[in-house]
């Protein structure tokens, strides 16, 4: 791989004509309806400059200010699951003949290449995790490959964690160290760019970029520690799952219970949470039928339906298996576990449940 | 890449009622290359859609070398169960599968063997049965256990007197509630260990309500059965059958895909453990 090189803040939107010309769609961050989401860029002048998240438990609020840097917050509600594993999509439909006879149609997502831009080192190593769910095992899932394979990405490294964040000790950040096609460090007048694949070196080639300064550079290292150092959650990044699962009759689970609406938010904005139901839609005059597949959630009631027994009917119950399953049985069956430290399911809870506390608590003296 | 998630047709070649809510569909490809490349094992099952309604995961009942047979025997509980019920010969379906782990056939070569059921749990261990059954001379004792909640519950009544009949196969019944003409006992199905011979070498295959495969596991361990021969299928809600969409979780096992057969020490942990 190349050297890093500079690229000059007003020259920023050469990557954007780089990656247009490329033949991607650019996605970037933007502010909409008082948050950070990730849409279509027309032009640098979309990105939130000056803009600041604010986050604690059940709480998210940006705040402008006059700084140039445009990727100076920690993250919003959206990681890159909802491009890759849509929220709703078809999975295939099916027509029925006049003889009875049924047709299937497989059906494929359009999947544009598509550049995602400001990617944060917790939202890559979901994508990890998502990939080896989606596409590792014995049935690779076509609907999120092609979207998969169509994708473009631009880390910026993590300057600016939230109170709600703890990527440095489940070890995900907050530089993005891999898997990413480029990687952008943002200083005040530009950003240090480097190469992490082969297509990101050849469009690390066409941007003409400048070289760097050694002082640029210590910078950047030295905002991306302190990011690390300003963090103010922890979860232990040893494996939690023989403490949980010793601890499965603990009062804190009916304590959470308690305070937990089982809404699924924490699930939704997870960027590792992969579940989703299948269900169908038939049309009205039944010529034909649409197989679609939707997110679900384990704090659903009919998530563990069967044959008239619901498995968890109560809150507890569905709390402790998304806690047990995201921090003890991921390791089972993914070799690490389901928690990336992006602290969204800790901003997102309209009651703020805060996931470090939880774990520590049913942990207890295990808890390091 | 291939789309595991899209069915093929199948025709509904014949329709059996077993019992007031129990019917059996035998199930064929509409595509004779589909047909004939198609290969189960017992204690594996399939994904059947009904068209416009949904798919459910069924166990086959049907013997792997039938090879122009895929048998279901449902119980109409719910939506497309019910919907399923309805179907007549030449009705269509759609068919992805099989899925999962099935039972330990080679484990059990040369060995007495022991099948437990309770409900309609019969239904994954009648391929077994049938299995067994053809292949005799490669099997040791078979023992058919089987619990039903009410008397009227049981299907395949002749079926059971047949096997009774065979040389080296004992066949003991339960029922919790008795009803006039039952040649059973009466009570759990445990009951039936104090009536057969249960050597601890045997291989115990059990499919059913879990309180009742828990109370088994229980009573084959006093008597010596060793923990890695009790094998359980386990049932959960599926949607996908393919490890994705996380309903069937049970811990770290994908009941779809690491199972639906287990042997015990896999599951032992959270067997019988609320919630999971």
């Amino acid at each position: 791989m190349a050297e890093p090189g500079f690229l000059p803040r007003p020259r920023f939107r050469h990557l954007l004509a780089a990656l247009t010309a490329a033949g991607y769609r650019c996605l970037g961050p933007k502010v909409r309806d008082g948050a950070i989401v990730y849409e279509e860029l027309d032009s640098a002048d979309d990105l939130p400059r000056g803009v600041h998240d604010h986050q604690q438990p059940g709480a998210y609020r940006l705040q402008r200010d006059d700084s140039p840097r445009c990727f100076a917050w920690a993250n919003g509600p959206q990681a890159l699951k909802p491009l890759l594993f849509a929220p709703r999509e078809i999975l295939w439909t099916s027509a029925a003949g006049s003889d009875g006879a049924i047709a299937f149609h497989p059906q494929m997502p359009e999947a544009l290449p598509t550049a995602v831009i400001g990617v944060r080192a917790c939202d890559l190593a979901a994508l990890r995790l998502q990939d080896q769910h989606f596409l590792e095992g014995p049935f690779p899932d076509p609907h999120y490959g092609v979207r998969r394979g169509n994708l473009f990405l631009v880390a910026v490294h993590c300057t600016h964690p939230a109170a709600t964040c703890f990527c440095a000790s489940t070890g995900d950040g907050p530089r993005a160290e891999s898997g990413f096609d480029l990687a952008l460090a943002e200083l005040d007048e530009g950003f240090i760019v480097t190469a992490g694949s082969p297509k990101g070196e050849v469009l690390f080639g066409q941007l003409l970029l400048e070289a760097l300064d050694p002082a640029q550079q210590a910078t950047a290292d030295g905002e991306i520690a302190a990011a690390a150092q300003a963090q103010q959650r922890t979860l232990p990044s040893r494996n939690l799952r023989d403490s949980l699962f010793a601890n499965l009759h603990h009062p804190r689970w009916d304590d959470v219970a308690q305070r937990c609406l089982s809404c699924a938010n924490c699930s939704s904005v997870c960027p590792t949470c992969f579940c989703h139901a299948e269900m169908e839609e038939p049309a009205l005059d039944g010529s034909h039928s649409a197989h679609y597949r939707q997110w679900d959630s384990c704090f659903t009631e009919g998530h563990s339906y069967i044959h008239g027994i619901v498995i968890r009917a109560d809150t507890r119950l569905r709390y402790r298996q998304w806690l047990t399953h995201k921090l003890g049985s991921w390791h089972d069956q993914y070799g690490r576990s389901g928690c990336v430290g992006c602290g969204r399911c800790i901003a997102w809870c309209p009651v703020g449940i805060d996931i470090t506390e939880e774990a520590a608590a049913v942990c207890g003296g295990d808890h390091a | 890449m291939l789309d595991p998630y899209l069915p093929d047709e199948v025709e509904v070649l014949e329709r059996i009622q077993e019992s007031p809510t129990i019917f059996t569909l035998r199930l064929a490809f509409t595509d004779p290359e589909i047909q004939a490349r198609y290969r189960f094992q017992p204690g594996q099952f399939n994904m059947v859609y009904l068209y416009g309604v949904g798919e459910v995961p069924i166990s086959i009942v049907s013997d792997p070398e039938d090879e122009h047979l895929i048998d279901h025997t449902i119980r109409a509980v719910g939506r497309v169960t019910q919907g399923l019920a309805l179907l007549g010969k030449g009705a269509r379906l759609g068919l992805r599968g099989p899925y999962g782990r099935g039972w330990p056939l080679q484990l059990a070569e040369g060995r007495d063997i022991v099948l437990l059921t309770g409900g309609l749990g019969c239904a994954p261990v009648v391929s077994v049965i049938h299995y067994i059954l053809r292949r005799r001379e490669r099997f040791g004792r078979l023992t058919i256990l089987q619990g039903v909640k009410h008397t009227d519950d049981l299907i395949w009544r002749a079926q059971y007197e047949a096997w009774s009949r065979l040389p080296d196969v004992q066949v003991g019944l339960a029922a919790d509630v008795g009803g006039p003409g039952w040649f059973g006992q009466v009570g759990p199905v445990t009951v039936l260990f104090d009536r057969v011979h249960i050597d601890p070498g045997a291989l115990m295959m059990m499919c059913g309500p879990e309180p009742m495969m828990r109370a088994a596991v229980q009573e084959l361990r006093r008597r010596g059965v060793a923990e890695e021969d009790l094998w359980l299928s386990m049932e959960r809600s599926m949607h996908c059958a393919i490890g994705h969409c996380g309903h069937c979780q049970m811990g770290g096992n994908f009941v779809c895909r690491n199972g639906p057969v287990f042997p015990y020490p896999e599951i032992q942990a959270l067997l019988g453990e609320r919630g999971f």
